[in-house]
C-alpha cells in the first residue's frame, strides 16, 4: 500500500512538473490566449506577489563533471491561493510578472479534480503542441544543414 | 591616493543630455526597439549577456541600446541591475546531452553519430559585404528535410571515453561546495569551478588572444575543436516550498568541448584531455577561446611546466573581466588634480636637488682642473 501511495505521489508530482514546464516556457501571449479559453475567473489570494530575481545557472566542467556557475538569469516567481486552499506556484526566466501569475493559477486549477481535464485540454495541450510544433520545425530546418564531409585523399 | 572633487553638477547634467541627443542621432530616422536589437543583432546581446553574466536578452538590447553600441558598457549596465535584485537560489546543472539541437559540429569525426549540423553559421561564407541586405531585410525561408524523430546526438567526448583515450570528467561529492565569484572575492590558487565561471563571463577579446597565444607556441595545447553545440537547454530549479525541482523554460547556450593531446605521467598513461568552454546565448569564438584556456589553465594539475601566460593563474582570472579592465583603465580620465599637483611638486623639489647637486660637481671639477 505505502508503496503504491508512493508511486502515485511522484507520479503527480512528475506530471506536475510537466505542466509547469509547459507553462513556463509558453510565450506569454500565447498562455494569455490558453487562460482566457478556459472561461473561469476564480477567486484567490495572492500568497507572494510576482517577484523579479535572479537564479545562478550552473552548468558542468566537461558537461558531465563537477558543477559551475555559468551566469545569472532573471527568474520571475509568485504564489496564489484559491478559494478551497489550493496553493499555486507560476515561475519562469524573464521579467514577466502576468505571465507567472497565470501559470500559478493554472497551476492551482489544475491541481483541483473537477478543474484538471479542462485545464489539460484548453490550456497545457495546445501550449505544449504549439512548443512541439516550434520544435519540430527546428529540427526539420537544421536537418537540411547536416553536412557530410568527404575526405581528400592527399598525394593522388 | 585619490583626492575626490565637488561641484560641476551642472555641466556633468548638460553633458549627459548632449549624450543623450548624441545617441539619438538623426530623429528623421526611426529610434531602436528592443526587439528590433534582440532580433537582429543576437550576436551582441549574447556577448552581453555571458560578460555582464546575466541571461536577459531583453535587458542585453537595453543595455546596448543606452550604451550606443558600447559593449563592454552594456556589459557594465547589467552588472549593475544585477545588484538590484534578489537572488533566489541555484538552478540545477544543466544537461548539454538534452539540448534542443541548432547546431553541432566535431572537428574530429566525420561520421560522428547524430551528424554534422551546421545549422546558423557564418563558417564557409565568403565575407562579401552582401548589398542585397543593405536594399532590404528580406529573410530567405529555411529549408526543411525530415529528421530522426528519436535519434540522440551523443557527445563526442563519450565516444572517446568508451576507449579509455580520453580522460573522464572528474566528478566531485553531490554535495561538494561550488564557488561563487560574486559571492567570494576570488583567491589563488583558483578551483577549476571558479575559473570556469571567470572565464565564462571573461572578455572575450581578451580570451580569444590568449587562447590564439597558446595555439602559437606560448603553453602549447595542440587543440582539437572535438564538439561544439549550440541549441536550447531546460534550466531546473529546487523549489523549497514545494519539495521538488521545477522547471523554468529554455534557455539558449554554445558549448564547447575542445580535446588537446597529453603526453601522459607516472600515473596516466598517455590520452587525451579536455577543455571546455560555455556560455549563455549563440557565443561560439567565445566558448572555443574558453575551452583553450581553461585546458591550459591546467598545467598545474596535469604537472605541465608552466612557462607562458595563459598557464597563469592569476595573470589570466586578474585580468579576464573587461568591467572591472575598464573600471581601472578608464578611472584615470576622472579628476586627479590634487595627486598630480603633489607629484608636480615632487618633480619640482627633486629636479632642484638634481640641478644642485650637478652645479656642485661641476664648480669640484673646474676646481680641480685649476689645481
Amino acid at each position: 500500500m505505502m508503496v503504491s501511495s508512493h508511486n502515485e505521489q511522484s507520479l503527480e508530482i512528475a506530471a506536475r512538473q510537466s505542466a509547469m514546464g509547459i507553462l513556463a516556457k509558453a510565450s506569454a501571449q500565447d498562455l494569455a490566449k490558453a487562460w482566457k479559453t478556459l472561461g473561469l475567473e476564480p477567486n484567490y489570494a495572492i500568497i507572494r506577489p510576482a517577484e523579479i530575481g535572479l537564479v545562478m545557472v550552473r552548468g558542468r566542467a566537461g558537461g558531465t563533471g563537477a558543477p559551475f556557475n555559468m551566469c545569472e538569469a532573471t527568474v520571475t516567481r509568485c504564489a496564489i491561493a484559491l478559494d478551497d486552499g489550493t496553493t499555486g506556484f507560476g515561475q519562469a526566466l524573464g521579467r514577466d510578472k502576468q505571465k507567472v501569475l497565470q501559470a500559478a493559477l493554472v497551476d492551482a486549477l489544475w491541481q483541483q479534480p473537477k478543474h484538471r481535464d479542462l485545464v489539460e485540454t484548453k490550456v497545457l495541450q495546445p501550449l505544449a503542441s504549439t512548443q512541439k510544433q516550434a520544435e519540430n520545425e527546428t529540427r526539420a530546418e537544421v536537418a537540411a544543414t547536416k553536412v557530410d564531409f568527404f575526405t581528400m585523399v592527399r598525394g593522388e | 591616493m585619490y583626492v575626490a572633487v565637488k561641484g560641476g553638477e551642472k555641466a556633468i547634467q548638460n553633458a549627459h543630455k548632449l549624450m543623450a541627443r548624441d545617441r539619438r542621432g538623426d530623429t528623421s530616422v526611426p529610434s531602436l526597439s528592443l526587439k528590433q536589437l534582440s532580433e537582429q543583432l543576437y550576436l551582441s546581446v549574447s556577448r552581453v549577456m555571458a560578460e555582464g553574466s546575466l541571461y536577459d536578452a531583453e535587458l542585453a538590447a537595453l543595455s546596448i541600446k543606452q550604451s550606443r553600441g558600447d559593449l563592454i558598457e552594456a556589459a557594465f549596465l547589467m552588472r549593475a541591475y544585477r545588484t538590484t535584485l534578489p537572488r533566489f537560489g541555484y538552478s540545477k546543472p544543466i544537461d548539454t546531452a538534452k539540448i534542443l539541437i541548432r547546431r553541432r559540429i566535431s572537428a574530429t569525426y566525420k561520421d560522428v553519430p547524430g551528424g554534422q549540423l551546421l545549422g546558423p553559421t557564418f563558417d564557409y561564407t565568403q565575407r562579401l559585404l552582401d548589398f542585397k541586405l543593405a536594399a532590404d531585410g528580406e529573410a530567405p525561408t529555411p529549408e526543411m528535410h525530415k529528421f530522426e524523430k528519436k535519434e540522440v546526438v551523443p557527445r563526442v567526448t563519450d565516444l572517446l571515453n568508451d576507449e579509455g583515450l580520453i580522460e573522464p570528467d572528474e566528478l566531485l561529492a553531490p554535495d561538494a561546495p561550488v564557488g561563487d565569484i560574486t559571492r567570494e572575492p576570488l583567491t589563488f590558487p583558483a578551483d577549476r569551478d571558479l575559473r570556469l565561471q571567470n572565464l565564462a563571463r571573461g572578455d572575450e577579446g581578451f580570451l580569444l588572444a590568449l587562447g590564439y597565444s597558446t595555439q602559437r607556441g606560448f603553453g602549447r595545447t595542440h587543440p582539437f575543436a572535438g564538439e561544439i553545440r549550440l541549441g536550447e537547454v531546460e534550466v531546473d530549479f529546487f523549489m523549497e516550498e514545494l519539495g521538488f525541482e521545477v522547471p523554468l523554460g529554455t534557455m539558449t547556450v554554445t558549448e564547447c568541448q575542445m580535446i588537446n593531446q597529453f603526453q601522459g605521467s607516472a600515473s596516466t598513461p598517455p590520452q587525451f584531455t579536455r577543455g571546455y568552454g560555455l556560455v549563455p546565448g549563440q557565443g561560439e569564438r567565445k566558448v572555443m577561446a574558453m575551452a583553450l584556456v581553461d585546458r591550459s589553465l591546467r598545467a598545474e594539475e596535469l604537472g605541465e611546466e608552466i612557462d607562458s601566460p595563459t598557464q597563469d593563474q592569476e595573470f589570466v582570472l586578474s585580468h579576464s573581466d573587461n568591467v572591472q579592465a575598464t573600471g581601472f583603465v578608464e578611472h584615470l580620465k576622472l579628476p586627479h588634480y590634487v595627486d598630480f599637483q603633489s607629484e608636480l611638486e615632487l618633480i619640482r623639489k627633486v629636479r632642484k636637488e638634481w640641478q644642485e647637486k650637478r652645479e656642485a660637481s661641476e664648480q669640484e671639477l673646474v676646481a680641480e682642473a685649476a689645481q
